[in-house]
């Protein structure tokens, strides 16, 4: 009954539990660190999704369960209406639902980049033919597509990170996960991945859940997730949770920039809406207090 | 007390018939307790120069001058130029491996063949300075956070007692209060013990909050060399070479492009709430 009930939700979860248990030279059992504590939430299908927290908040922990990379402890995890703790669906669940990490450079195995990107579906198995027409779309989606007979190690970081993503996509996810896809990128890198994402979402309706300590990337999302000794402690809409500005230092977070100076500035007596997220807000809001 | 890179270069393939120059005529003067921001994109050359500044890569042609001697004379000491010249390598973190954070920090001081009670002084006091919690002194690298770590590693290179400490990305992957406090703490450094910093970033935010100077690389070559507000205003042609200005500076130049007469050299949140205010407050009067 419960795959019928939650059709829409490419990823649910319920009560989810996860803990490190860290052990000393016997084996003895000396801590226990709860990553991931009673957290349910769900994802509907063609959502972007932000999730923040600061190091250790149990964020990337939570995320390794929307792909089975990690099984929880207690409660459950649905990816597009299949229980990840269920061994046979691993596969399945796997394909539903991509991964992008970190570092590039870890995940890129291939000498070209269309047979990196075509690794994946190879290994499922798919029809050569098929194969060569997902790595087409995945390059052309992501904007390398005039890089397909590059080899990865002269592509920049940016480059190399859509080359990730790319793999992802020829695989045909319903969800993308990144977790902090940008933390080692130069600021063009950094743009081209979120627009590469963004792009995906808007155009293909793929499920983006994106990881990231930069504030900006998180402005044009549909939801936000903030998240604090492995609970979220707050979720709403960029513009909500944006709001928030001293909650958020508290958990060691930030605003974007701009949501900064409005709040600065409205705490040195201007009068704007709470909440601003954009340049182009910001400059309107302000012109129509000077009067222009 | 300075550093000197005159005219350097670092040439690959060099005796082939396409060398690839992978620093290009680079010339600078590092003065004391300058705090330099270094940027540029990925392959800019940016940790290739850095690697010059402490010997371990000798540049094809050129010279470098530290105090007053040309690291590249025979019989120069390059072993005490990589104690005097700190380096903390990306992901620093990575290279932590003793089994307590102290006896990590102690390593470096201890193989310049010091008094233990020395080394022991020398770790606890970088371990202070970079605000590492006492109470973890003597527990096990691996398990700190993130930030915990990379203050551990920077402390491990402290303990030498550089006197130009470079950090490529000290910040990459830490939450934004673990990034605040770590580069108020590098900021103490220089401002409290007057070391000289020079901060590899990708944030044009942090290096407009915190740097005196910025020092812009591209294709191997110093594309630009000045003071935050100078290099800033540029921003057009920093885009053009992969870069970006502080979001600031995209508002500024908004709002002035709007018909607000405020001035585009603010970088900082603070500099332009200031100024914003100071117009509001002008055309009130």
């Amino acid at each position: 009954m419960r795959r019928v009930i939650f059709k829409m939700d490419i990823i649910r979860t319920k009560d989810v539990v996860y803990e490190y248990i860290r052990r000393d030279d016997e084996g003895e059992v000396v801590g226990i660190t709860t990553a991931v504590d009673h957290v349910s939430l769900s994802v509907q299908q063609g959502d972007f999704i932000a999730i923040l927290g600061h190091n250790g908040s149990g964020k990337s922990t939570l995320a390794k369960h929307f792909n089975a990379i990690l099984l929880p402890e207690e409660g459950s995890v649905w990816v597009d209406g299949k229980l990840t703790s269920e061994e046979d669906k691993l596969w399945d669940i796997r394909q539903s639902a991509g991964m992008v990490f970190q570092n590039p450079d870890n995940q890129i195995i291939a000498q070209v980049v269309e047979e990196d990107v075509g690794f994946g579906p190879e290994n499922m198995g798919v029809p050569t033919e098929e194969i060569w027409r997902r790595v087409e779309k995945s390059l052309k989606d992501v904007g390398m597509y005039e890089y397909r007979k590059a080899s990865p190690n002269k592509l920049s970081g940016g480059q190399k990170q859509r080359i990730s993503i790319a793999g992802v996509l020829a695989m045909k996810p319903k969800c993308i996960i990144l977790d902090e896809p940008t933390a080692m990128l130069d600021p063009k890198g950094r743009r081209e991945v979120i627009e590469a994402v963004t792009e995906l979402n808007k155009k293909e309706g793929v499920t983006v859940i994106l990881i990231t300590h930069y504030m900006e990337e998180v402005v044009g999302a549909d939801k936000v997730f903030v998240m604090d000794g492995g609970k979220v402690v707050m979720q709403g809409t960029p513009r909500q949770v944006f709001s928030l500005v001293e909650d958020l230092k508290a958990l060691r977070l930030d605003v974007p920039q701009v949501t900064l100076l409005a709040w600065e500035l409205k705490k040195r007596g201007l009068e704007l809406p709470e909440g601003i997220l954009t340049k182009e807000e910001l400059t309107e809001s302000l012109a129509e207090a000077y009067g222009r | 007390m300075s550093m000197i890179v005159d005219h350097i270069n670092y040439i690959y393939a060099r005796d082939t018939e396409n060398p690839v120059y992978a620093l290009k005529d680079i010339c600078l003067t590092i003065p004391d307790g300058q705090f330099i921001g270094v940027i540029g994109h990925t392959g800019s050359g940016k940790s290739t120069l850095m690697q010059h500044l402490n010997g371990l890569l000798k540049a094809s042609t050129g010279s470098i001058y530290f105090n007053g001697e040309d690291i590249y004379d025979k019989g120069y000491d390059l072993k005490k130029l990589r104690t005097r010249v700190g380096l903390v390598f990306q992901y620093p973190e990575h290279q932590l491996f003793a089994e307590t954070v102290f006896a990590d920090v102690c390593y470096g001081p201890k193989n310049l063949k010091l008094e233990k009670q020395e080394v022991e002084l020398r770790a606890y006091d970088a371990l202070r300075k970079v605000g590492f919690p006492e109470e973890l002194f003597f527990t096990s690298p691996f398990d700190l956070s993130g930030g915990q770590k990379r203050r551990a590693a920077i402390a491990g290179v402290l303990a030498m007692r550089p006197e130009i400490l470079i950090l490529d990305e000290p910040t990459a992957g830490l939450d934004p209060k673990g990034r605040d406090e770590i580069l108020d703490q590098i900021k103490k450094l220089q401002t409290k013990e007057n070391m000289t910093i020079i901060l590899v970033s990708h944030s044009m935010e942090d290096v407009a909050e915190y740097v005196d100077r910025i020092v812009v690389m591209n294709d191997g070559e110093v594309f630009l060399d000045n003071t935050p507000k100078e290099v800033f205003g540029h921003y057009k042609e920093l885009e053009k070479i992969g870069l970006a200005a502080p979001q600031v500076t995209y508002i500024m130049n908004g709002l002035y492009e709007r018909g607000i007469p405020v001035s585009t050299e603010a970088t900082t949140i603070s500099e332009a709430a200031d100024e914003i205010m100071r117009v509001f407050n002008k055309s009130n009067n």
